[in-house]
């Protein structure tokens, strides 16, 4: 990957259609970083189509500027500042007429390479979007609707543009095969770090995908540009909050990671320990039930009273320690492994399986500030769990 | 030109009468039948004309295509040119072939040029139409997505909306194809030659007219899987089968 | 030169308003008179060709439509139709069946046939969909969804393809003299009796009345568009209904290719 990422910059860019009574975008500014993917999202009709296509001029814009790298895009003929920025649309429009490997040659040949290099270029692309090369004699209408996606996104990467536009990409695909998408296209998204304008209509789309969120509202105007985080957190206005939607607190979850929490301190014991020093731990810890671990400190079960009876630990456990969590697990994940084994706890391990502290319903509630209470499902769960 | 009157009397004695050796033939022939063994036997007299048909033919279409094919490029540019254009061609189209052939004599004297003229005129509604029908059936994506990949509008029209237009183009060109032969046959009021001076100089002999309009036929078949042929060369991606 | 050829035209329009000797001399040509009557021959036989056709065409057309079979022949009459020349067919049924009113009307029966069976089949079986289903879903019967539902929304189409044919009987009317019918087509026929004068009067008649007839067919097709359809129609800007003007190609999904 030879090309830098772009740095992109809108300044004061209005749109105003002949004959419209009111501004389609309106005195937008935003900052993107180099490298970073940058989300508009809003309800239908907000402009953030519009904002994005007017990048690649696809749009003309009306008044302000848009700086590529601090240079403006109105600089440039069209055609060629459009070679140089990655586009990519809901309905994909691969062209039917031409084989995967010529669509995903379009710009390539347009700007000239020689065939070898296009060649390379193909396979390579192939490669990254985990098709084989036996894929570049098809015809599009031979694909599945997520082949013909993942080739959408290698044609607008085919020349490696610094800056990519992507219009909905995975609007069109079935929610099954859209995660995976998403998921496929993050980790493309960590090697190449390109510029990206994603345009969205749904709010957990932006939030899963975006470094940072530009909210628009009717008429074209920002409502926010946040971090994920900031946005669920600390919503700008009545507008943005409902946008994000009443389950906002909830959303945080898809953003946190098990060891971005503080997580509850068990106490921990071996077989042959002395059940004394155990009950001072116990003491001290937030969990009333010892956890018992292996000698490599890796999650055994929940110590019983009976195991705790004698001068030694004895192995007598009441339950096994299910779900065991991973430090890097997303927290909304290891929430619903917690909800799904009906318990409250899950003992947390790091890459080595040694356990490093205990997940607790209460310890997510904290972290989201949510009262305790409103903890969902606690409460019925609460009996199952602790008669186990 | 034969006179209507002559239809009223027994028919006339047709051309290699007298040299007919078989006497069964000789005898289907003055009965006026279907005479196979006259037809072999005289095969060779619909040779020239059968060219000549597929000279106007040939001509007229592919002189009519590029015409045609020029003004769906100009009225997919200057949309408020469509209108006007299809009500033009249309025009023209309605005027009954017979009509035109003679309109045009004052101007452009008898002869192939001026059957040419008028059947060129017939090609352009079903091409241009059919033109302009393709060229706006593209998928508005496609279209978007090559103009965002930085293809020129001109780059795009040839490289992108005039291919995925070619099966409604080409439909039209067989369309055409097919209604040229037919409009040919009638070519020879304007002194042109063809099958239909061929069925005219002898139109009260059944053999004959068999013959000659069979040929037309033939030719017309001929003409649309020579296009259909193409229609698949042209394009591959049509025949690769779905996933 | 420019010259000549104006003077061509004006003595062709002269022979249609004045009657003249023939060119041998032994009878009386051309004149309004005369004009008159080969047109109203021209239009009667013309009208009675078209009217039975539609009367075969149009249910059969319809009901296939309805049962959305049958497609391929209902599509490809019409191909196939268009490379039959006419010269020949006529021909063909003077040889074989004789001359006269009946059998000329005859052959521009089956000539009018293919267009307005293909429209009327697609027309009916293109009806949208989803509207036919709600319609059976509400409760309307199989003959009540025909007549009710696919034959307004077809009307347009039908009415494109009847006109279609009509332009085309017209036209071909011109050759029913070879079959002893008069129509306007004796002055082009019988060149020896009326000369080239008389020739380019009777093509500049027979092109005026076809181009009538047109417009004519063409203002009713519009007046049995329903309000609905018609403002359904409108974004693309009134273009649709002339790029749906005459032969009729059907969409693609009924196209053979």
């Amino acid at each position: 990957m030879s090309t830098d990422a772009a740095s992109l910059e809108f300044r004061d860019v209005v749109k105003r259609y002949p004959g419209a009574d009111e501004n389609a975008v309106d005195e937008l500014s935003l900052e993107l970083p180099a490298g970073e993917i940058c989300v508009l999202v809003g309800p239908s009709g907000c402009g953030k189509t519009t904002a994005m296509r007017m990048v690649n001029r696809m749009i003309d814009i009306t008044t302000g500027d848009i700086l590529l790298d601090g240079r403006s895009v109105t600089e440039r003929k069209a055609a060629d500042l459009r070679r140089d920025i990655g586009y990519v649309i809901q309905q994909i429009g691969l062209f039917p007429h031409r084989t995967i490997a010529d669509n995903i040659a379009t710009v390539p040949r347009l700007l000239g390479w020689d065939k070898q290099r296009v060649s390379e270029r193909i396979d390579e692309l192939l490669d990254l979007i985990g098709l084989g090369s036996e894929m570049r004699d098809r015809y599009p209408a031979q694909l599945s609707g997520g082949q013909r996606q993942r080739v959408g996104v290698a044609r607008a990467l085919a020349a490696d543009p610094p800056l990519m536009l992507m219009d909905e990409p995975f609007g069109a695909i079935d929610p099954i095969n859209r995660e995976r998408l998403q998921n496929e296209f993050l980790r493309l998204q960590a090697e190449l770090r390109k510029t990206i304008v994603f345009v969205t209509h749904d709010i957990d789309e932006a939030i899963k995908m975006g470094d940072r969120i530009a909210v628009l509202r009717k008429g074209g105007r920002l409502a926010q540009y946040a971090s994920p985080a900031e946005l669920l957190m600390f919503p700008a206005d009545p507008f943005v909050e409902d946008f994000v939607g009443a389950d906002r607190a909830l959303k945080r979850l898809a953003l946190q990671r098990v060891r971005d929490i503080e997580l509850w301190n068990g106490a921990l014991c071996r077989v042959g320990e002395e059940t004394s020093a155990v009950r001072a731990r116990l003491a001290e810890a937030d969990l009333e039930f010892p956890l018992l671990v292996d000698g490599q400190g890796r999650p055994k079960g929940w110590l019983s009273e009976r195991g705790l009876s004698g001068e030694r630990v004895r192995e007598d456990i009441r339950s096994r320690a299910e779900p065991v969590l991973d430090l890097d697990d997303i927290l909304r994940d290891a929430l619903s492994d917690l909800l799904s084994t009906e318990t409250m706890y899950g003992p947390v391990v790091d890459a080595e399986g040694t356990v490093r502290g205990v997940l607790s319903l209460r310890a997510i509630a904290n972290a989201l500030n949510i009262a305790p209470e409103e903890v969902p499902s606690s409460a019925e769960l609460a009996s199952g769990a602790l008669t186990q | 030109m034969i006179v209507a009157s002559l239809f009223a009397q027994a028919p006339q004695v047709p051309e290699g009468f007298f040299t007919q050796r078989d006497p069964d033939d000789l005898s289907c022939v003055a009965e006026n039948g279907f005479c196979p063994g006259w037809i072999v036997e005289n095969f060779e007299r619909y040779v020239d004309p059968f060219f000549e048909h597929v000279y106007l033919v040939a001509v007229s279409v592919a002189i009519g295509f590029a015409i045609a094919f020029c003004l769906g490029l100009l009225a997919h540019r200057q949309r408020w040119l469509t209108g006007p254009l299809i009500g033009a061609t249309a025009a023209l189209y309605t005027i009954p072939s017979i009509a035109l052939f003679l309109l045009l004599l004052p101007i452009t004297g008898r002869g192939n040029t001026t059957a040419i003229i008028a059947l060129v005129a017939y090609t352009q509604l079903i091409i241009f139409r059919n033109m302009v029908n393709g060229l706006r059936n593209v998928p508005a994506d496609a279209v978007d997505a090559a103009a965002g990949m930085g293809l020129t509008p001109t780059q795009t029209l040839l490289r992108v909306e005039v291919p995925m237009a070619l099966p409604e183009i080409l439909a039209g060109l067989r369309i055409a194809a097919s209604t040229t032969v037919g409009l040919a046959t009638l070519a020879f009021f304007a002194g042109a030659g063809g099958l239909g001076a061929q069925i005219d100089a002898q139109i009260n002999f059944k053999s004959n007219v068999v013959v000659a309009g069979g040929l037309a036929v033939v030719l017309a078949a001929a003409l649309d899987l020579l296009v259909l042929g193409m229609q698949r060369a042209l394009m591959p991606w049509r025949r690769a089968a779905p996933a | 030169m420019t010259f000549a050829i104006v003077q061509d035209f004006l003595a062709a329009f002269e022979f249609i308003f004045q009657a003249r000797e023939s060119r041998a001399g032994t009878v009386q040509v051309g004149g309004l008179e005369e004009f008159a009557f080969l047109t109203g021959n021209h239009l009667l036989l013309s009208g009675i060709a078209v009217a039975v056709a539609v009367a075969i065409a149009v249910p059969i057309g319809a009901y296939l439509g309805h049962i959305g079979r049958f497609q391929f022949l209902a599509v490809s009459i019409s191909n196939v139709g268009r490379a039959v020349p006419v010269l020949a067919l006529i021909a063909f049924f003077i040889a074989f069946v004789g001359v006269g009113f009946t059998n000329v009307a005859l052959v521009l029966v089956l000539l009018a046939i293919p267009p307005i069976l293909t429209n009327a089949y697609v027309g009916t079986a293109q009806a949208d969909r989803d509207t036919v289903d709600s319609a059976r879903g509400m409760g309307l019967t199989e003959r009540q969804r025909l007549t009710r539902i696919e034959l307004p929304l077809a009307l347009p189409t039908i009415f494109g393809g009847i006109r279609t044919s009509a332009v085309n009987v017209v036209a071909t009317a011109t050759i029913a003299p070879y079959a002893n019918v008069e129509t306007l087509g004796q002055p082009i026929i019988n060149f020896n009796v009326y000369g080239g004068t008389g020739q380019l009067a009777a093509a500049i008649v027979v092109a005026t009345i076809t181009l009538a007839v047109d417009a004519g067919l063409g203002g009713v097709q519009r007046l049995v568009t329903p309000k609905g359809l018609k403002l359904a129609a409108q974004p693309a800007g009134g273009r649709r209904s002339l790029l749906a003007r005459l032969p009729f190609t059907p969409r693609r999904k009924v196209q053979p290719s």
